[in-house]
């Protein structure tokens, strides 16, 4: 191959992976942490419960998730009947919603997504957990009318869904600044925020509750995670005792060997 | 045929248990002491050794947790997903022996990497285990089928676009692709029908030929024996009664020892299922969580983890590489072939063909390069572009079998090797590990550049074989194994 030829395809990769980088900053900020504190806090993750099932099973679905399910963060079948029920009467129903898929399309320009395992889904290497991503998601909303619902989002460019929590929220707007990157001008987030109008919670407010249905969607995503450690725990235990045993049964019979 | 045994009258009741089996079915008693209590194997295994008894335990594992799966799972497009969800969270320990089957899927790939790795230093592919390894590397591409087929049955994004991806690769080989592809998807993308049969596929046809190849390795290792550490033939020093001086019984011996294996083996395993099932999104990839869209692919698809070493073969090849590839293989044949004892129509046949091959694609490809042109790998391959890429990957498979012969060395194993070829075989595993990180990494020309130099290597650590395994300083190989008491 021609020397020339290599520098030229080289030359074009260096430019596509700059092309790449830019586009990677473009996918949405950093995110921040998701407090995990939050996923052993009852009160917390019922409290979640409330906001799912009040602001977001409406739209998006979680079709996986029954709802007496919600025994395992400490719900009687009779505080999920009073309280959470709004789409069946059966607490063994799983949280379904009846928007036609084809009316979605058309509202919001695709079906929105169900939620039962969102936030596993989210995840990615380098990036952070899928509840950090829900957290940031939820908290980083703002006006911007050249899109078709007034709302954009930092974390998720371009978003299809309006800001569901904004009279929580209210209206805020993230400060840019000029910056040239790569030889190019380009509007960067300062991680500085702007209130335009303010919403019926305080920031601090509106983050433990963001926090609380994260940590919902967290738990939704996998019930039996908890368990599932608590079980490990007693299965390693056993191993080791096992292993201590297994050790001098072998120590015992290799000792004839010479 | 056994004779008929009576025991005197008041014999123990288990003797007479004993008895009235072993007059009924010898055979299972001539068999557990041909492989279990009078199989004679070395007594100088090491901490390598475990990894054969693990892979079978492994292999277990993924049998009777797929059974129950099955059991719940639904092999339909449209019922996939919700079902797999359904075994998570309302199958009582459902997610228990999911999570088994897809830790057990990686352990696989990890316990027959390190399994296979032992063979590679010790030598345990030589004369007369030839076999022995043959088997095991077709082990290790049903393994491949097996996983990559079931790892389409989750039905998520990766899933799809996973097998999106691999099925098209068929479609590069000339002539037939198009058809085969085709075959293998039973639709025109993948869909239902893709599903359908590789379900059918992993749960009965693959497993069938799995269990029957490990049952061949097996036999045909007990016929040769098992080799060891030290590269020596125990069956050359036997006592009075024949039994191989340095061989003990399998059976107490190395169950006792495989026990204390498997418990060790089990607690990094458990560690893994219960607190990390996901081990940062390379056992279950965090795209997988999205269920299959055909019309959304994922800005970045990459095999799982275990496939990642061939991932990047392939991805290595490009316009860029082929030259080089090409060079090599000459040089390479002319190193091998040229002093070899081959009779002289077999070399002439081979010069002929290489030589129509060179100019036939070679030469276009180099003029064409110089002056400027860019031949891309149309000119070059004659095929499509993705075909070589598909072979090279093929090849870093299937170049395993002819190990055996590949390999000049006097000595088996590598205790007894110059002590430069040890860091021949670390480049291998530096090399091998590099390339796995490479395939999970999306492209770019510094990494597509370290992925060619070692396709290169890898490629050159086998193709040379035969001239770098026979230089050097060999060190004098001991009659008997090394061995200190416990």
């Amino acid at each position: 191959m021609a020397m020339h030829d290599m520098i030229k395809n080289f030359i074009a990769g260096v430019l596509l992976l700059v092309a790449g980088a830019v586009h990677a900053a473009g996918d949405g900020i950093a995110w921040d942490r998701f407090p995990t504190q939050k996923m052993s806090d009852r009160a917390a993750l019922q409290d979640g419960a409330r906001t799912f099932v009040n602001y977001c099973l409406n739209c998006h679905a979680a079709a996986f998730m029954r709802f007496n399910r919600m025994r395992d963060i400490g719900l009687s079948d009779e505080q999920i009947k009073n309280n959470l029920l709004f789409t069946t009467d059966k607490v063994g129903e799983t949280m379904k919603i009846s928007m036609d898929p084809k009316q979605a399309k058309e509202w919001f320009g695709g079906v929105p997504p169900d939620l039962s395992v969102i936030a596993r889904s989210r995840a990615a290497v380098g990036k952070g957990s899928g509840a950090d991503y829900l957290y940031t998601y939820l908290r980083t909303y703002y006006r911007d009318d050249t899109k078709p619902t007034g709302w954009n989002n930092l974390a998720y460019p371009n978003v299809g869904m309006p800001h569901v929590l904004w009279e929580w929220q209210g209206e805020r707007r993230p400060v840019f600044e000029q910056r040239t990157e790569h030889g190019n001008p380009a509007d960067v987030y300062t991680g500085r925020w702007e209130t335009v109008k303010a919403g019926t919670m305080d920031p601090v407010a509106y983050d433990d509750r963001v926090a609380n249905l994260v940590a919902f969607m967290q738990w939704m995503g996998e019930p039996v995670q908890k368990s599932r450690v608590q079980i490990g725990v007693w299965v390693l235990l056993f191993l080791a005792v096992f292993t201590v045993v297994a050790w001098f049964l072998n120590a015992a019979y290799w000792k004839n060997i010479k | 045929m056994a004779e008929f045994k009576e025991l005197p009258a008041g014999s123990p009741v288990t003797a007479q248990v004993t008895n009235w089996f072993e007059n009924r079915f010898p055979t299972a008693f001539a068999e557990y002491k041909k492989h279990l209590s009078e199989y004679y194997a070395p007594k100088n295994f090491n901490f390598w050794y475990f990894f054969g008894s693990l892979a079978l335990l492994v292999l277990v594992i993924q049998i009777v947790t797929g059974i129950f799966l099955v059991m719940h799972y639904k092999p339909d497009a449209a019922l996939a997903f919700a079902s797999v969800e359904y075994i998570m969270r309302d199958v009582p320990g459902g997610w228990l022996i999911r999570y088994m089957h897809s830790t057990g899927a990686s352990a696989f790939f990890i316990v027959v990497y390190l399994h296979m790795f032992r063979g590679l230093i010790y030598g345990s592919y030589r004369k007369p285990r030839e076999l022995v390894w043959i088997f095991g590397v077709a082990i290790f591409l049903c393994l491949m089928a097996e996983a990559f087929m079931g790892y389409l049955l989750p039905w998520g994004q990766m899933s799809y676009w996973g097998a999106q991806v691999i099925i098209n690769l068929f479609a590069a080989i000339p002539f037939v692709g198009g058809d085969l592809a085709l075959l293998i998807r039973g639709d025109y993308v993948v869909g239902d029908a893709t599903l359908n049969r590789f379900f059918a596929l992993h749960v009965i046809a693959v497993p069938l030929v799995l269990i029957g190849l490990v049952v061949a390795h097996l036999l045909a290792l007990h016929d040769v024996g098992s080799n060891n550490p030290d590269g020596v033939e125990i069956k050359a020093k036997k006592d009075a009664s024949g039994k191989p001086l340095d061989g003990i019984p399998f059976h107490p011996y190395y169950t006792v020892h495989d026990i204390l294996g498997v418990s060790v083996f089990l607690i990094i395993f458990s560690a893994i299922v219960f607190f990390a099932p996901e081990m940062g999104g390379y056992f279950l990839e965090f795209n997988n969580f999205i269920p299959a869209d055909p019309l959304k692919t994922p800005a970045h698809i990459a095999p799982v983890w275990y496939f990642t070493p061939y991932y990047s073969l392939l991805r290595a090849t490009t316009s860029v590489l082929m030259p080089f590839l090409w060079v090599g293989l000459v040089l390479i044949g002319l190193s091998l072939v040229r002093p070899s004892r081959l009779p002289a129509m077999v070399k002439t046949t081979y010069w002929g063909l290489m030589a129509l091959l060179f100019f036939l694609f070679g030469v276009p490809a180099i003029v064409l390069g110089w002056m400027g042109i860019d031949p891309g790998m149309k000119v070059l391959a004659g095929f499509d572009a993705k075909f070589w890429g598909v072979v090279m990957m093929g090849a870093g498979v299937l170049i395993l079998f002819f190990l055996p012969w590949l390999d000049h060395s006097p000595v088996k194993s590598i205790r007894y090797r110059p002590s430069w070829h040890k860091y021949v075989y670390g480049g291998f595993v530096v090399t091998f590990l590099v390339l796995g990180w490479l395939g999970v990494e999306s492209v770019s020309p510094a990494k597509t550049l370290l992925a060619q130099i070692g396709t290169i290597y890898y490629f050159g650590f086998f193709l040379l074989m035969p001239w770098w395994s026979r230089l050097g300083e060999f060190k004098p190989v001991p009659e008997r194994v090394v061995f200190q008491p416990h």
